[in-house]
């Protein structure tokens, strides 16, 4: 029985008061996220920001026109990003599927442990291991290659996929799949016409999540490419080294840029109440 | 014990103690050819033969900890390796700890060790009570506008690159806190103005983090306060509680294993990540993950195992935490184990 309102009961109906408490944490969160990408925006176009100027005298596109030039390799570096990015999403979506379907929907023994192992790196400190990987892929080659890169990349990726799919797939009455399978589908065809438009959006999600993770990696593309790869995050701490300020503001929001879209798209799940895709409960499925 | 599709309804309560049922499928044979092309799609159902049931789960498990578990294990293995002389690259005698035993000589290490983890430790509690009371003085607007639990998302989503960088121009001595104090007369030129970035007592790092770091602890706070409702402040409340009551008796205890896994995360990621410390942190001595890193980079070679050991020490500081809250979590439900297993 609930009493009073919850969260649900409170969506959609009368307007929450703004008082000096949630005005507060309003400001924060303001300074948090919007700040950043405003300050940013500003630089990049800034043409000449002298001390103690508070905002710049000229404008112009300048450093935009720079990034998107060959001339400095930035272009490279951002298909570099991309297509790993894209290439370890679409390796963690498809190892992490079966074995989130395992862990969702089986009885395993030791599940929890099974669990644990697999959400390891998430917590473990990338070095150790990274260094490690890079005597192996010195030894086989694969160090300074796109490959080396892929694959060091995967490790953080799959956990966070496979942690995304089983929530997904724990949600589902998998049932449904069973009911297929008497009307006489094919595994594939229930594959295709049942399970994945139920866990479709999980799919993306855990795509999403994968990509970006892949994306935001500085330190496992620096010592697996050694150089050689370079990847944005890696020709953005250049520049910003050698002092470009409104070039780098330029490569930090091509930076973020992908981060906040496909976050601000697949991430309301995470805080609103049980609302439009029943969503909420998936939190406590991933234990 | 045999693997079987576990109903929804037993599933919603999570954990280990699921109660034996029936099994409701009806199972249809089907050729082994479209087995294996389903394996690969990830649609795994229980076997039509007794092996089939066990192994079709462990076999879907595979590639997902062929990946993490075998690369994982593979790397850290080598790592570890190295760092006590063996397999290494620059011929050593034999295994040894005396890598290990340089590293307790060396200055700059020893006063890293002291920085990296008193600083994680600082941003570490900020986050977990700003995180706490950020959560709180929003509940009921998250609850209701869309628009606020999308804010609350893009600190989470700026890459920690681009947030340090944010704050160089934010708190350098040319930056616009800086212009923002000379407009407003607080100081008289930029060399007036506090050291905030590469500072000894590590400002700018910890603000770096806390930007990123408050919302996130504050997110996994209002998913649990949001999906609760208030149910249970309105029962105390009608039992006369006051506010300073609800808070300390029933949000605090009901917020706390949330906050605790979250702190987890929020300590052992800050211990060993690379980009803030190494663009808004002080060179000497540099956190332990940039030392590893410039010391592995070195040209000089032998420089190596060391700098491995460094990030084998980091490892094991992160292991010994992540078991010290398995161990106070043993006796925890699934539900309260929100985050972490």
């Amino acid at each position: 029985m609930r009493l009073g309102t919850s969260g649900r009961g409170e969506r959609g109906s009368l307007p929450v008061p703004i008082g000096r408490i949630e005005l507060a944490g309003l400001v924060v969160l303001l300074a948090a996220g919007p700040a950043p990408v405003l300050l940013q925006l500003v630089s990049s176009v800034g043409h000449s920001w002298f001390w103690p100027d508070l905002a710049p005298s000229a404008w112009s596109w300048r450093a935009w026109r720079y990034a998107v030039s060959p001339e400095a390799g930035i272009p490279g570096a951002l298909f570099n990003s991309l297509m790993i990015a894209i290439v370890v999403a679409t390796l963690a979506v498809t190892v992490a599927l079966p074995a989130a379907r395992a862990l969702a929907l089986y009885a395993l023994p030791g599940r929890r442990w099974l669990h644990f192992m697999l959400m390891l790196p998430l917590l473990a400190p990338p070095l150790a291991l990274t260094m490690g990987m890079h005597v192996l892929f010195l030894r086989y080659g694969l160090a300074d290659t796109l490959t080396g890169v892929v694959i060091v990349h995967l490790v953080p990726s799959v956990p966070y996929a496979t942690m995304v799919l089983t929530a997904s797939l724990a949600r589902v009455d998998i049932r449904l799949e069973a009911q297929a399978r008497t009307l006489g589908a094919t595994p594939v065809r229930v594959w295709r016409h049942v399970t994945l438009p139920l866990i479709r959006s999980g799919v993306a999600t855990a795509f999403g999540f994968a990509f970006l993770i892949s994306w935001s990696q500085y330190l496992t593309t620096l010592i697996i490419g050694g150089g050689q790869v370079l990847t944005l995050p890696l020709v953005l701490v250049a520049f910003q080294q050698s002092g470009d300020e409104s070039v780098s503001s330029v490569l930090s929001l091509i930076f973020l840029a992908p981060a906040v879209l496909i976050l601000t798209m697949v991430g309301r799940w995470m805080v609103l109440p049980d609302n439009e895709r029943g969503v909420g409960r998936e939190r406590d499925q991933v234990s | 014990m045999t693997n079987r599709i576990v109903r929804p309804e037993e599933r919603t309560r999570g954990g280990e103690g699921r109660r034996e049922t029936g099994r409701y499928l009806v199972r249809l044979r089907n050729p082994l050819r479209s087995r294996a092309a389903a394996l690969v799609a990830g649609f795994v159902e229980p076997g039509s033969s007794r092996n089939g049931r066990r192994l079709l789960p462990l076999l879907a498990l595979g590639p997902a900890f062929g990946v993490v578990a075998g690369l994982f294990a593979g790397g850290i293995g080598v790592a570890i390796g190295q760092s006590l002389g063996i397999f290494s690259p620059i011929g050593e005698s034999g295994p040894s700890l005396r890598h290990y035993l340089a590293l307790v000589e060396d200055r700059e290490f020893r006063e890293s060790v002291c920085q990296t983890v008193g600083l994680a430790g600082v941003t570490t509690l900020l986050s977990a009570l700003f995180g706490t009371m950020l959560a709180l003085s929003i509940r009921r607007l998250a609850g209701r506008y869309r628009l606020v639990s999308i804010l609350i998302q893009i600190p989470l989503a700026i890459p920690h690159l681009s947030m340090a960088i944010f704050l160089i121009s934010l708190l350098a001595p040319s930056g616009l806190l800086a212009r923002l104090a000379f407009a407003g007369g607080l100081i008289d030129g930029q060399v007036d103005f506090p050291i905030l970035i590469n500072d000894r007592l590590g400002i700018g790092v910890v603000l770096a983090y806390l930007l990123k770091e408050i919302p996130f602890v504050s997110i996994v706070l209002l998913t649990l306060l949001v999906r609760q409702g208030n149910d249970f402040e309105e029962v105390a409340r009608t039992l006369g509680a006051t506010g300073w009551q609800r808070l300390y008796y029933v949000t605090i205890p009901l917020l706390a294993p949330a906050a605790l896994s979250a702190s987890l995360m929020v300590f052992t990621f800050v211990i060993g990540a690379y980009e803030t410390p190494r663009l808004l942190g002080r060179t000497w001595p540099a956190f332990l993950p940039v030392i590893a890193q410039q010391r592995y980079m070195d040209t000089d070679l032998t420089r190596r195992p060391g700098a491995i050991a460094v990030a084998v020490i980091l490892s094991l500081l992160t292991a010994s935490l992540v078991w010290i809250y398995l161990r106070l979590t043993e006796r925890w439900t699934a539900a309260e184990r929100t985050l972490l297993f």
